[in-house]
């Protein structure tokens, strides 16, 4: 008896329908996100994550309106992310039916709005994600940085020391995605994973680079992951979340049936 | 028509579990009414009371205290069937070791206790904290709320403290996370969870159903 490795299906939304980018160009439409949603709960995903990709201010009541209807119908967890930057934001998203927000680019620009947002709802609905990309050479220990703005922006922060400032303070989870990796199908990058992982106490999401259900089970033996985050393969119907459950239980590792 | 009142001090996601109820309740084909209100009047006249809780045990407690849910909970208890969720439950005990220590209403004799921060299982393998997902949750009392519901069946838990009771037959459910805690407590016309029924799809669901027709005894 112990605690499942989660499976949770991302839906990138772009205006209210959801979209998945390959290395974020590409963007192919995989259609409506309560409907989407719904069948991800059916098919038994453990947990929704819901990153709004525009995030402009301008469709944040669209966002606001979608995660109430999600949360309306879907009685798994849901985490919101994208362009969360005050704690009005994480508010908003909290009583529109969100369990969890992400914070991603503001906790960069002010690491001291995750210590706020942590002591005002608690650090169980705070996740902070990391967008990492390694920087060291072929020859070279491995080393991570941190981008912001959808991979595009260094920062010259170390991943792995940024992971555990972020723990201290008051991050609940982290959710991990590999810039290299994101979008390629390649698998997770599980050297990166499994650093982070070990550096810090809370629950790692892998994210970035899922295209078969062993990479799934890598995630969570090799890179040590508490979650696996994919999108495209479930998206497109590649594989079901039922067929990943099974295939991660055959490889040992502990899943909700 | 079937009042259910949730009591709402501005902590958590109060949404889901209207939403929830709601649900389950088109679902039986029953006439129910899902309120979330702060409001005394309002939860004195309900068939219903969830009293439910998310984030830090400190703040809680402050609001719990500011618009006096302790008394409207306390009323509650005396008359009608009650649904305590997560920080719910654990307001309810006499004390909390989180934010350096917190006395809570204690309507119900036990402890909030930390996992720790070398929180192991069995295998010495390290246990991340806070304890969040899907876990498998022991009866370990027959309850109209368990009806339906499988017997380890999972549900979603996220937290970092637990309860420890000091009367275990007051124990309903139990889950294992490096340590043994009490996953639900069923007392005479309450029941509470650690782990979120709203969020626990098909067997969350089912609790919720016999909540809404449980008349409040064992």
């Amino acid at each position: 008896m112990a605690l499942a490795k989660r499976i949770i299906p991302c839906l990138d939304c772009d205006k209210g329908r959801v979209v998945k980018g390959v290395k974020f160009v590409d963007i192919r439409d995989a259609g409506d996100p309560v409907e989407v949603s719904r069948r991800y709960s059916d098919a038994g995903a453990d947990e929704i994550t819901f990153l709004d990709i525009t995030a402009s201010h301008e469709h944040r009541d669209t966002t606001i309106d979608t995660v109430r209807a999600i949360a309306g119908q879907v009685f798994i967890p849901l985490t919101v992310g994208g362009g969360i930057r005050k704690l009005e934001d994480i508010r908003a998203m909290l009583n529109a039916g969100a369990d969890k927000v992400s914070i991603n680019t503001a906790a960069v620009i002010d690491p001291e709005f995750v210590r706020a947002a942590a002591e005002r709802f608690g650090s169980q609905c705070i996740v902070v994600a990391v967008d990492a990309k390694r920087v060291s050479a072929a020859d070279e220990a491995p080393r991570w940085e941190i981008f912001t703005h959808g991979g595009r922006k260094p920062t010259g922060i170390d991943a792995i020391d940024w992971a555990r400032r972020m723990v201290d303070y008051g991050a609940g989870e982290i959710l991990l995605t590999s810039m290299d990796r994101d979008g390629t199908k390649i698998g997770f990058d599980l050297e990166l994973n499994r650093a982070v992982s070990d550096a810090v106490s809370v629950p790692i999401i892998a994210s970035g680079g899922v295209g078969n259900l062993e990479h799934l089970a890598q995630g969570v033996i090799e890179g040590h992951a508490d979650a696996v985050l994919a999108a495209s393969i479930f998206h497109f119907q590649e594989y079901t979340i039922q067929e990943a459950k099974a295939y991660m239980a055959s490889r040992g590792v502990e899943v909700r049936e | 028509m079937n009042k259910i009142a949730v009591i709402d001090y501005g902590m958590g996601n109060l949404h889901s579990v209207a939403k929830a109820l709601e649900h389950v309740g088109r679902q039986a084909d029953q006439a129910v009414e899902v309120v979330v209100t702060p409001d005394p009047g309002e939860i004195a006249v309900a068939d219903r009371v969830v009293f439910p809780g998310v984030g830090a045990i400190r703040d809680c407690m402050a609001e719990i205290r500011r618009l006096d849910v302790g008394s409207m909970v306390e009323q509650a208890m005396q008359e009608k069937p009650v649904l305590a969720i997560c920080v719910g439950m654990q307001a309810l005990m006499r004390h909390s070791e989180e934010n350096g220590g917190v006395d809570c209403l204690g309507f119900m004799d036990g402890e909030v206790r930390f996992f720790g921060s070398d929180l192991r299982d069995e295998d010495g393998r390290r246990l991340k904290v806070p304890h969040m997902g899907w876990n498998e949750v022991i009866q370990t009392t027959d309850h109209p709320l368990w009806q339906g519901v499988a017997d380890r069946s999972r549900f979603y838990f996220v937290h970092s403290y637990y309860v420890h009771m000091h009367r275990a037959e007051l124990i309903a459910g139990s889950s294992h996370y490096g340590a043994q805690l009490v996953a639900a407590v069923a007392d005479k016309n309450i029941f509470a969870t650690q782990f979120h029924p709203e969020k626990s799809q098909t067997a969350g669901l089912t609790l919720l159903r016999n909540f809404l027709s449980w008349d409040g005894q064992g």
